[in-house]
């Protein structure tokens, strides 16, 4: 029995990590190429056939460079910021039910398992400016956690309705509620379930995804052309690298959060095609197509306006639809 | 209401930007693979300058008058010739450009009679050496035959 359960576990390891680094590599690419097509280019093309090998190039020229310590920095913490912003995403996988039974553990408490795990690494990104004793790192962390507190709470908010609505936090169980077609998923619910606003909740919360995972148009945190790389200034070669990966996993995590609240996971659209892992990960990749697109369509956002937008639209629009959901819940 | 406006007004706005975005992402691509592809430069692009080839006899036009050495205001020209016998006029040994003060003003051009230098096509003239830049124009002539 301990060894089953020895091999279980160490499948879910690895199959998690494995999931984590591919993907975190090939969106990469993806966003290259996605960024290209937008802007009627062809990206890159000149390493392997479409430039499928590109993440592997990119890979090795950053693990070859210096891992370079400045002077002056807090060095543990300058060493642990990258591991504590990508252990944390990793983590956050290990509760995500890919299909009915494609899950590393089916835990009760997922959602909240999820939300705890996304507050780690914003602490990642403030020690990693913290300690890297530079003025525009701080400046830049400092950043990153108003704008990561200004939108955790609007996320959290439209979480709470439809933690009240589906009354549980385990996400396989929030999908089954979602099952027997697009009608009954949390974005377009047609049934007496879940309130009316949930396509307001959804738009809510994607914008504060998008907003959590540092992405554009509200990407001042790490803003390349002008704060170069924000609280990351100072990190070489993998470190760097790590910071960037643990990035794309957020997304990845952020993306598959948005398909089990809202898009009903590994459910099909129409009742009789056979509900499988496939429809989960094609809304996944939909969902990251449109951070894509919606990246290389905005420009950056200033920075009162991202604040602006999340105290005076976003929280009181999902404490409005928190209201609703009571009372539409108390109702029917 | 100019709360609701705004908010309504610039959530339309978005949908609309990324409706073109979309479109664009299906358009077809523009991008010229340089090194691997070349653009074909119009007939108005004014490159250094060039003998013309005569196209009777094959070789140069140049009644070797000096004037383009004359007109030319930076000085990069070089013009040289002798007499032969048997030959009218005199003949062109020496023709050098050098590129590195050359400021594609036009004037040896314009101020050639028989029309025997004109600008050349080429645009992709990069090098570390400044030696390359000084063309000898004669030589360049012979390869083109």
């Amino acid at each position: 029995m301990i060894t089953a359960e020895l091999i279980r576990l160490l499948a879910f390891l690895v199959g998690v990590i494995a999931f984590a680094a591919l993907n975190a590599a090939y969106l990469v690419w993806a966003e290259r190429k996605g960024a290209a097509f937008f802007q009627r280019r062809t990206g890159p093309k000149e390493v392997g056939p479409h430039g499928l090998l590109q993440p592997l190039a990119d890979g090795v020229k950053l693990m070859t460079k210096q891992l370079l310590v400045p002077d002056g920095v807090d060095p543990v913490l300058f060493k642990i910021a990258p591991i504590m912003l990508l252990v944390p995403a990793i983590m956050s996988f290990v509760a995500i039910p890919f299909g009915e039974t494609l899950a590393a553990r089916h835990i009760d408490l997922g959602l909240l398992m999820i939300f705890a795990f996304a507050s780690v690494n914003v602490l990642g990104l403030l020690i990693g400016g913290w300690g890297s004793a530079n003025k525009y790192a701080v400046i830049a962390s400092a950043r990153v956690v108003s704008q990561n507190v200004a939108y955790e709470i609007p996320m959290l908010l439209t979480a709470i309705a439809l933690v009240m609505a589906t009354n549980t936090m385990n996400l396989n169980e929030i999908i089954i509620q979602q099952g027997g077609g697009i009608w009954n998923w949390n974005i377009i619910r047609l049934t007496w379930a879940a309130s009316p606003l949930t396509p307001v909740a959804f738009l809510i919360f994607f914008t504060c995804m998008l907003a959590e995972t540092n992405r554009a148009p509200f990407d001042m945190a790490e803003a390349e052309s002008e704060l170069v790389a924000g609280t990351f200034t100072e990190y070489p070669g993998m470190g760097f690298g790590v910071f960037f990966m643990g990035e794309y996993a957020n997304i990845v995590i952020g993306a598959c959060l948005v398909t089990i609240l809202f898009l009903g996971g590994w459910q099909s659209p129409l009742p009789f095609l056979p509900n499988s892992v496939v429809w989960f990960l094609m809304k996944m990749y939909a969902i990251i197509f449109t951070v894509i697109w919606i990246r290389w369509t905005f420009p950056r956002t200033q920075f009162y306006a991202l604040l602006n937008l999340s105290w005076k639209y976003l929280i009181p629009i999902s404490l409005l639809n928190l209201i609703v959901t009571a009372g539409w819940l108390k109702v029917f | 209401m100019a709360y609701f406006s705004e908010l309504f007004t610039g959530t339309r706005s978005l949908f609309i930007g990324m409706g073109i975005t979309l479109r664009e992402f299906f358009n077809t691509k523009v991008t010229l693979q340089y090194p691997h592809e070349y653009v074909k430069m119009t007939p108005r692009f004014r490159g250094h300058i060039e003998l013309v080839k005569d196209a009777e006899t094959g070789l140069t036009k140049c009644i070797v008058c000096g004037m383009c050495q004359k007109a030319c205001p930076s000085g990069c020209i070089t013009v040289e010739g002798e007499k032969r016998e048997g030959v009218k006029g005199k003949v062109l040994t020496v023709y050098t450009l050098d590129f590195t003060k050359c400021s594609l003003c036009g004037m040896c051009v314009e101020s050639c009679k028989p029309g025997a230098i004109d600008f050349s096509k080429d645009f992709n003239l990069a090098s570390t050496r400044r030696s390359d830049f000084v063309y000898d124009l004669i030589k360049r002539l012979e390869e083109k035959n």
